[in-house]
């Protein structure tokens, strides 16, 4: 790991250990205040501060899981070199679109 | 020479150890010795008795005795130890004691591993003062409570005995991990004011052998027997060639 990979990891795990919880502490306080699923969506439609932080969290969730599986894979495999990266990337990007485009989704159904 | 382990008398009524000792080199086996216990006996005691009374064809490293050298580590039941200043009475179980040769290091024959590649990563990480193309002009004061000093204070007491290399679980993932010892050393030159290689060695010491692939297991802190805090010195290493990004480096 590069210290830019490491810094990237540190800085991520920042923003991920904000927005994980309030993530999560959203999603409890709507569903066991007995909001329906339309509900739910009725309020995020149209909201850019929903839509900013979700962003947020998929960015940095797609910089910060590749970096870390990145070693996993180093560690427990014998999976080196240009391949891991180039594969790390595609997941990376894979992360990024794929969250970018459910958090659109619920911003605009 | 080692004469006390023949001239101590056995302790009255204190029975005999049981010995396992590791034979062979990669492939191997045990093999079981019984020795008398023996008042204050250490560790590298049992392992000359063992070698002059028993059997000459035991392989073990020693040299001072008094734990300064650095060359008489072995896996102790379990724990990688210095031999020497480990006594039998710390370490024992049920009378037992299984040795091994260290881990993470090729094993040569029986208790004597390769130290090759141990000292090859304190090389790799610049683990040696580079005092630049020209001569200091003059002496570089450095007071004994500079910040720089008491960090380099801290882990400069390193005997190489390669306990923290044995007990640390990065080495055994990623053979190419420069270590706890090499990352510790190249820690204290980081300190050194005078030393003119500093971003070569920050280089050295980054990327995927380098200080931010620890853990932070703290297995070497552990099990150092000098009491470092290896871990510590690679934290400093991260600070550092974090700070260098920011001067412009990689």
């Amino acid at each position: 790991m590069t210290p830019m990979l490491y810094l990237a990891q540190r800085a991520t795990a920042l923003i991920l250990a904000v927005a994980v919880s309030v993530h999560l502490a959203t999603m409890i306080y709507a569903v066991r205040g007995g909001l329906s699923a339309g509900e739910i969506l009725a309020r995020t439609n149209g909201n850019r501060w929903f839509l900013a932080f979700y962003a947020l969290f998929v960015v940095a969730a797609s910089i910060h899981a590749p970096i870390g599986l990145r070693s996993v894979l180093r560690e427990w495999t014998s999976w080196r070199g240009r391949s891991l990266d180039l594969a790390m990337v595609a997941f990376c990007l894979l992360i990024l679109v794929l969250g970018l485009r459910a958090a659109f989704a619920v911003y605009r159904p | 020479m080692n004469t006390r382990t023949s001239t101590e008398t056995a302790l009255p009524g204190g029975g005999d150890l049981t010995v396992r000792v590791w034979r062979g080199a990669e492939a191997g086996g045990f093999q079981e010795f019984a020795t008398p216990r023996r008042a204050n006996q250490t560790v590298l005691d049992v392992v000359t008795e063992i070698q002059r009374e028993q059997d000459p064809s035991l392989a073990y490293r020693f040299a001072c005795r008094v734990g300064m050298c650095g060359s008489c580590a072995l896996v102790v039941n379990g724990s990688p130890r210095w031999t020497c200043r480990t006594r039998v009475a710390q370490v024992e179980e049920n009378g037992l004691l299984t040795l091994e040769p260290l881990r993470n290091l090729p094993v040569v024959k029986d208790l004597a591993v390769e130290m090759e590649p141990f000292f090859q990563k304190w090389t790799q990480a610049h683990g040696y003062f580079e005092p630049g193309a020209e001569p200091a002009a003059d002496f570089a004061p450095v007071a004994p409570s500079a910040p720089e000093r008491q960090e380099a204070d801290a882990g400069i007491e390193c005997i190489n005995c390669g306990v923290c290399y044995s007990a640390c679980d990065v080495v055994s993932w990623n053979p190419d991990y420069l270590g706890p010892a090499a990352l510790n050393r190249a820690w204290t030159l980081v300190n050194d004011v005078r030393d003119q290689g500093q971003d070569a060695r920050l280089a050295a010491v980054s990327g995927d052998a380098g200080c931010h692939s620890c853990h932070s297991h703290m297995s070497c802190t552990e099990y150092c027997p000098k009491g470092l805090a290896p871990t510590f010195s690679i934290a400093g290493l991260k600070r550092a060639t974090a700070k260098r990004i920011w001067r412009g480096g990689r």
